[in-house]
């Protein structure tokens, strides 16, 4: 039975590409058969969080409107095997998208996949609102700060009403990805905490990834965090989440703090899409 | 046929009762006004008469003293789909182009005696039972940013908080078992009397019979307690719940 998941925020920069990466990742990893979609028609940054940038020759736009056969624009990993990647393109924008040619690309790859990881563009128009329409899981990335709060409260209302299932009055699962966590700041009260992100927007949280340069070191070097240093507490909160969207239970730890180094200092605030 | 203990069983009949929906025209006089009205109607939703099922009743203009000739040809000339008459007895219509349509007057005296006695039915069946109106509605989630609930009928209750960019606008009272972050406004039909009641105060704009107030003239004493607002002499009173 296969799952599609969407990664969305409304908000940019708050790390859905990172979050789409890692996940995928860390659920190839785990033995699953995953592919991850970029949504982001005419702004794609997956194909580069993930090091395929000269790889893609086929991509959504040209399988949603028959130029390619699905197979030929599937990129698989040359890292974890059962990871493969779904490139938007670069030159089109949004309008290029079509209701029922996502529907049909959605339903082939739910034959082909266990997981379908739909990296959604920021913002509410068509982009997301088709990168979410055929989900069935929600992952919401959220920042710990009032305007992403509020952005991710504006999405999550659009999965309860624009998606399918929602139209269909099933259950639609929602999971929160609290990502950039910075604990010094929220010590500080300078950010929101754990606690006030949950409160507000009431669905339950999936992992908490905590601001890091090796987050940051990964995308640049085109390789997710869970492959690139998996020892890292960024990347054991992708593996973990991973693992309770597989059913497990683990438990959520909310990083604590810790001494920063020169590097995190200078690049941790930097934004990673 | 004599019945035969052998002979095969009949299936079982069975009998329904079902109600259908149609429109009914009277006309009425002045008869060249009220076809002039009918035109117009037509003229601007010719959908809405379409397939329609339609019956007649021809009580008043007869009783006006209006040519059913002339009535039924009119009728007749506008494509109406016409499935009875009523208001009047069938051998009125003898002779004219409607005298086979079925008569939907009720008439006793047609019935065939059935060994018993004849149970009268009203010409005009009793009112339906009157359905109170809706005057609340219940919202058992949490109102996200962007959202807006409108319900002018009367009060709202949300169980959830209602999020900052969220917007709840009630006839009445607003009953939030939450945190209220958004706006909430009350009393559209109800004026004054309206109240705002939330589990945690902590509202974006607050209004009651058109008197707004945002955060900056409020103390912040009231942040996230629960709280009620009312609009007492023209002035919005906010206090927090015992």
């Amino acid at each position: 039975m296969s799952k599609v998941v969407v990664v969305t925020s409304g908000k940019g920069g708050v790390g859905k590409t990172t979050t789409s990466a890692s996940l995928g990742a860390a659920l190839a990893q785990a033995g699953q058969n995953v592919v991850v979609v970029d949504f982001d028609v005419g702004l794609r940054n997956l194909d580069l969080v993930l090091g395929a940038e000269r790889r893609v020759v086929f991509d959504l736009v040209n399988v949603v409107q028959g130029d390619a056969k699905l197979a030929q624009a599937l990129i698989k990993d040359k890292r974890v095997d059962t990871l493969s990647l779904l490139a938007a393109s670069q030159t089109r924008d949004k309008d290029a998208l079509t209701e029922e040619g996502v529907k049909s690309v959605i339903d082939e790859l739910r034959t082909k996949f266990d997981w379908i990881i739909c990296d959604s563009p920021a913002g509410i128009e068509k982009g997301a609102m088709l990168a979410m329409r055929f989900a069935d899981v929600a992952v919401v990335v959220t920042n710990p700060e009032v305007s992403s709060v509020r952005d991710s409260d504006r999405i999550i209302g659009m999965l309860d009403s624009k998606t399918v299932r929602a139209e269909n009055g099933e259950t639609f699962e929602k999971h929160l990805m609290l990502t950039r966590y910075n604990p010094a700041r929220a010590a500080k009260g300078e950010m929101l905490g754990v606690d006030d992100v949950l409160e507000i927007l009431a669905i339950p949280l999936l992992g908490i990834v905590p601001e890091s340069p090796d987050v940051l070191n990964a995308s640049n070097l085109g390789c997710p965090v869970t492959l690139h240093n998996p020892a890292s507490t960024a990347a054991k909160a992708y593996a973990d989440a991973a693992k309770r969207l597989l059913g497990e239970t683990v438990e959520i730890t909310t990083p604590a703090l810790e001494k920063q180094g020169l590097l995190g200092r200078l690049f941790g605030r930097k934004a990673v899409a | 046929m004599p019945v035969n203990a052998a002979a095969p069983a009949l299936p079982q009949l069975r009998i329904r009762g079902r109600s259908f929906m149609c429109l009914i025209l009277a006309p009425e006089p002045p008869l060249e006004a009220w076809f002039t009205a009918l035109d117009e109607q037509l003229r601007r939703a010719a959908s809405y008469f379409v397939n329609k099922p339609i019956v007649i009743n021809l009580a008043v203009a007869q009783e006006a003293g209006g040519k059913l000739d002339e009535i039924v040809s009119a009728l007749e000339a506008r494509g109406l789909y016409i499935i009875a008459v009523e208001g009047l007895s069938a051998d009125e219509l003898t002779g004219t182009r409607w005298a086979g349509l079925p008569d939907l007057r009720q008439k006793p005296q047609d019935r065939e005696d059935v060994g018993g006695k004849l149970i009268e039915i009203p010409d005009d069946p009793l009112p339906a039972p009157s359905v109170p109106a809706v005057t609340s509605l219940l919202i058992d989630r949490p109102v996200r940013s962007g959202q807006s609930i409108i319900f002018e009928d009367g009060d709202v209750t949300i169980i959830g908080p209602v999020s900052s960019g969220a917007e709840v606008i009630a006839g009445g009272s607003i009953h939030i078992y939450g945190a209220l972050r958004g706006r909430a406004i009350a009393g559209l039909r109800a004026g004054a009397n309206a109240r705002i009641f939330c589990h945690k105060f902590g509202a974006e704009l607050v209004a009651i019979d058109g008197v707004y107030d945002t955060p900056e003239s409020w103390s912040e004493a009231f942040n996230n307690r629960a709280a009620q607002v009312r609009l007492e002499g023209g002035v919005l009173n906010i206090a927090p719940l015992a």
